[in-house]
């Protein structure tokens, strides 16, 4: 009779150290220092489990009863930590440390029954020095398999949401098991029953939904190791490195991986700069990584760059980290450059400098106060600080998964007084990229690219500014202050994306 | 096992307790700095009593205005573009705009009072002509972006959740939705409507609206039995209707003329548009008296001359005698006039003329004015939205005796979240300042702002941290309520008439108290003065 039991610690130990597992991934993740969150992560658990197994003593009566429950407890609470922990650190309800720690103690607890608990139950059947070698074995090598499971196939493929969700549904399942065997030995079957389907019922449909919950770029996260991460007063800023590549993220959104970030930053500036040989003075609005910095210098003739970036933490890490600097070649660290950190908006509006050439690269238009980045308003206000025969360019979102959003973006200009020259780039890690050059004159395509680089080169320029049928044109309203519709057209399209 | 539960609920209290307690709960912290304003209101009592000096000295102007409100400022802009520029603006308070006035911090200038001008409808002519003359109003008919009001304009909080608008979009059952729509539907087509005169059932101006008496027979009845009537019973279309009373005229809709309430909801055209800026509608004030030469205290050509009190108007046969008390100087002189414009509220007359006429005071009885209280919260970041749309512009709370607040930096060209002002609005829709206790009136700073804390706490439970200082405004006089009979049974049409030598030009002519009301009584009065003095003149109307 003492088999199932056994496979029962085996699962139930693969499950305990699932959501230690979990608990610490997590924790680094979302508040960074992965060494010190897994240090303290697995010292609270292992000491929760202690309190656990302490208090064991004083659980009585009928044993087998007692673990069901138990493993239907820890099963529901392991089994929604990971998406519980992720609702409540979005929703900032409370000091999430507390909240973490709590459950993770609770869940510790819990696990720690569990086993001695088996041993009580197993100790008529079995002698005592055989009792305790099969069930600590059994328990060894289901911590074993999870723990080489987790990293390899399951984070990176279900994700921590669903990972939780399904060792949750395990230890149901454990439950259900020993039920169904010991059905004979337990009194009032019924009720604990009805607690087994209730549980394995609210976990599989959890697991069911899970899928909407969790986005893609946190899939992407857990494969990646996180080097850097920090909360300014602006934002999250999140760096990862997987073999040789450096990943940014902002507000869990790539910003660049360093595997091509240079078509993205190439197709940003040399189109426009390469057309403008007169270019003394560049202005770059956003871009605190210093990349578009670094195509920039490459011009000779550029006398001055001005970087308006608002988080001067970003500026401030791309400067001094050992892992970034060489990303963009110190260009933050260059004696033509002027770090200024303002709102983009305020500065403009307070400055009378002049400009032959003006980078708008600011995050996507997902909220209102970025609408505004993106706005006649802007587009005019802009217009007062660009020489005569000066341009921008805008890096406006996805001409192929926000259509509608792109061509919003040129019609916005155009409303604004500029003439445009829409055009796009394919970045392997975003997908087709689109950017909007913009004058008070119409924009001349160069003959040449006078500065090294690896992807616009002059024949590869006519291509960028054709648009094939899938993302040409469509009709669109200019985005104003008072209607703000790219937010909303931007939220429709980029929604539909992620739906699927 | 007890020993076990024990823990286990000591986790789950303590757990309980981290999600639930933001910083500081437990312990309040102190109130904020702040201020406490009003209009002048001992000079105004001082005014029932004639407490001043006699007049010592005697200078000759052709036309005084009488109040540096909407009304008066709009007299002095319509008498000057017809070039005549003998007048003298008498302002009671330091600072000329009435209730379009507006304070300011280092964060930003905030409003003390009026803070949105709707986009006027094309009878608003006067209004119009201002707007462009501000180039607000462009040649192409569009509005200068920087003034319309940006996107998200506003906002509700109902059961917890911030819905997009001002009627709830969630939780309402098919029939109050079809309600709703049946009551916009009925509005649009009043908008749409035109008498045999081609004129509008309710216009703006309201003195351009229709004069058909069935029309007219809707000030007889209040705005909640009018709903009532016509079949509308939704509790969120009365709480909106309710909302629109107490937020334009300052009272109940049941303590409302039905045709107020129509006048508030067809008067205009366009999808409820406004033009705004941080400072409320303290640029139009500005608009207004750019002309005005200010001049040194005390000189001749001065078109203005602030801390002035008008105390005693004693008509002749020949002129106008103003004795105004020249706050600054404490001391009075008397102003030979040709014309008076008296652009004050009118509850004042009593008080001033001598004597007053008996048709006057008869018009004048019944008269009722609504408090308010401003207060001006500055926070160290801007409000939390925890569930539903992001904060807008003007922000509303369902269930509550106030009005909610507006954000002052939410026209502020910036992207990056920063400190902000917000205002909140209370009319004391509950009380008159013709009674003697007014005991919501007579609160103090500390008072108000704890009342508007505890209002907003319920939304952003944060607001006790963020506040930095909380400035009140209180305002006994604020604005004149339409009660029911109050603007067709023939009293108030009194003051629209040429009385000899005085004009009347206040909001309250109109019977309520809009911008573009004070600004059509302002620029009509002036008109009139204009044709008595002999300029000729192109009408603004």
């Amino acid at each position: 009779m003492h088999a199932p039991l056994l496979v029962s610690v085996f699962i139930v130990a693969s499950c305990g150290l699932a959501y230690e597992l979990i608990a610490g991934a997590l924790a680094s993740y979302l508040l960074g220092d992965s060494v010190t969150q897994f240090s303290t992560i697995i010292g609270t658990y292992l000491f929760a489990m202690g309190i656990g197994s302490w208090l064991s003593r004083h659980i009585g009566g009928d044993l087998l009863r007692r673990f069901i429950q138990i493993e239907l407890l820890v099963g529901l609470l392991g089994g929604i930590s990971a998406g519980l922990l992720f609702l409540l650190f979005t929703l900032h309800a409370g000091p999430f440390g507390l909240m973490l720690y709590g459950l993770v103690m609770l869940i510790g607890i819990l696990v720690g029954l569990e086993i001695p608990l088996i041993m009580r139950i197993l100790k008529g059947e079995v002698a005592f020095k055989d009792l305790v070698a099969q069930v600590l074995s059994f328990d060894y090598i289901g911590a074993l398999a999870v723990s080489l499971l987790f990293p390899l196939v399951l984070a990176p493929h279900l994700g921590l949401v669903r990972s939780a969700l399904l060792f949750g549904l395990l230890n149901a399942l454990v439950a259900a098991w020993a039920l169904m065997l010991f059905r004979t030995r337990i009194g009032n079957v019924r009720g604990l029953q009805v607690q087994c389907a209730a549980v394995i019922a609210a976990l599989v449909i959890g697991f069911a939904l899970a899928g909407r919950f969790v986005s893609l770029a946190e899939a992407n996260l857990y494969a990646e190791d996180i080097v850097h991460a920090e909360s300014s007063p602006y934002q999250r800023i999140v760096v990862t490195r997987w073999r040789d590549e450096t990943r940014l993220y902002l507000n869990h959104n790539l910003q660049f991986s360093s595997r091509d970030e240079y078509r993205y930053h190439e197709a940003l500036v040399h189109p426009g700069l390469a057309a403008l040989p007169g270019a003394r003075r560049v202005l770059v609005l956003g871009g605190g990584d210093g990349m578009a910095v670094r195509e920039i210098l490459k011009y000779p003739q550029v006398e001055h760059i001005t970087l308006v970036d608002l988080d001067p933490r970003m500026t401030e890490i791309f400067r001094t980290s050992p892992l970034l600097r060489p990303l963009n070649g110190d260009a933050l660290h260059s004696p033509k450059l002027t770090i200024v950190t303002a709102d983009a908006l305020q500065w403009l509006e307070a400055s009378s400098e002049q400009f032959d050439f003006v980078v708008a690269d600011f995050p996507d238009p997902s909220s209102h106060g970025l609408g505004k980045l993106y706005s006649t308003a802007f587009y005019r206000l802009l217009a007062q600080h660009v020489s005569a025969t000066g341009m921008i360019v805008v890096q406006a979102t996805s001409p192929m998964y926000a259509r509608e959003s792109f061509w919003t973006v040129v019609t916005t200009l155009e409303a604004a007084g500029w003439q445009t020259a829409p055009y796009h780039a394919l970045v392997p890690s975003f997908g087709e990229w689109g950017y909007i050059i913009a004058g008070h004159r119409g924009y001349q395509m160069p003959k040449t690219v006078p500065v090294p680089t690896r992807f616009v080169t002059p024949d590869a320029l006519p291509a960028l500014f054709h648009f094939p049928a899938d993302m040409a044109r469509v009709p669109a309203e200019p985005n104003r202050l008072d209607n703000q519709n790219l937010v909303r057209v931007f939220e429709r399209e980029w929604g539909r994306l992620q739906g699927h | 096992m007890q020993r076990r539960e024990f823990l286990l609920g000591a986790s789950m209290a303590a757990l309980l307790n981290a999600c639930g307690q933001p910083a500081g709960f437990s312990s309040k912290p102190p109130l904020p700095p702040g201020t406490l304003t009003e209009p002048a209101r001992l000079l105004g009592h001082r005014l029932r009593q004639k407490d001043f000096p006699a007049p010592t000295e005697t200078r000759r102007v052709a036309v005084v205005i009488a109040g540096g409100g909407i009304g008066g400022l709009s007299a002095s802009w319509r008498l000057q573009h017809a070039g005549c520029d003998d007048f003298l603006l008498l302002e009671m308070e330091s600072s000329v705009g009435g209730n379009s006035r507006a304070g300011s911090n280092a964060v930003a200038p905030y409003p003390l009072g009026a803070h949105y001008l709707p986009l006027p409808p094309p009878e608003a002519r006067a209004v119009r002509r201002l707007l462009r003359e501000l180039n607000v109003l462009k040649p192409d008919g569009q509005y200068d972006e920087a003034y319309l009001c940006h996107a998200p304009q506003e906002r509700l909080y109902r059961d917890g959740y911030w819905h997009d608008g001002l009627l709830p979009s969630l939780g309402l059952g098919a029939s109050e939705r079809a309600e709703h729509a049946r009551f916009h539907d009925q509005i649009a087509e009043l908008r749409s409507t035109r008498d045999h005169a081609g004129r509008r059932p309710f216009a703006l101006p309201m003195a351009l609206s229709s004069r058909e008496a069935a029309w007219r027979a809707t000030d007889r009845s209040n705005f909640r039995d009018w709903l009532l009537q016509n079949g509308y019973t939704s509790p969120a279309l009365h709480w909106l209707a309710d909302y629109a009373c107490r937020d334009d005229y300052g009272t109940r809709a049941a303590e409302t003329s039905a045709w107020a309430g129509l006048h508030y909801f067809s008067c205009r055209e366009g999808e409820g548009q406004v033009l705004t800026t941080p400072g409320g509608n303290a640029w139009l004030t500005d608009g207004l008296k750019q002309g005005l030469k200010q001049g040194m205290e005390g000189t001749r050509s001065a078109q203005l001359q602030a801390d002035a009190v008008l105390w005693r108007v004693t008509e002749t046969r020949h002129q106008v005698a103003c004795d105004v008390y020249l706050a600054a100087e404490n001391r009075s002189i008397r102003i030979l006039a040709r014309e008076l414009i008296w652009a004050a509220p009118l509850f004042l007359i009593p008080h001033v003329f001598v004597p007053p006429r008996p048709e006057w005071l008869a018009a004048l009885a019944g008269i009722e004015y609504a408090p308010w209280v401003v207060v001006n919260l500055t926070l160290s970041a801007p409000p939390e939205t925890r569930a539903g749309v992001p904060l807008a512009w003007d922000n509303v709370l369902y269930d509550s005796p106030a009005l909610g607040y507006v954000v002052a930096t939410h026209q502020q060209l910036r992207y990056a979240p920063a400190p902000t002002v917000i205002t909140w609005y209370r009319a004391l829709h509950e009380e008159s300042v013709r009674s003697p206790a007014t005991p919501l009136l007579q609160m103090d700073r500390a008072a108000w702002a704890e009342a508007a804390l505890r209002d907003l706490e319920r939304a952003h439970p944060e607001i006790r941290q963020t506040a930095t200082r909380i400035d009140v405004h209180r305002h006994a006089h604020a604005m004149i309520r339409p009660r029911p009979g109050s603007l067709w049974d023939g009293r108030r049409e009194v003051f629209t008439r040429n009385h000899g030598r005085v004009r009347f030009a206040h909001a309250d002519v109109s019977g309520f108290s809009l911008f573009e009301e004070a600004n059509h009584r302002g620029v009509l009065a002036a008109e009139r003065t204009l044709t008595r003095l002999g300029v000729s003149f192109n009408t603004f109307l």
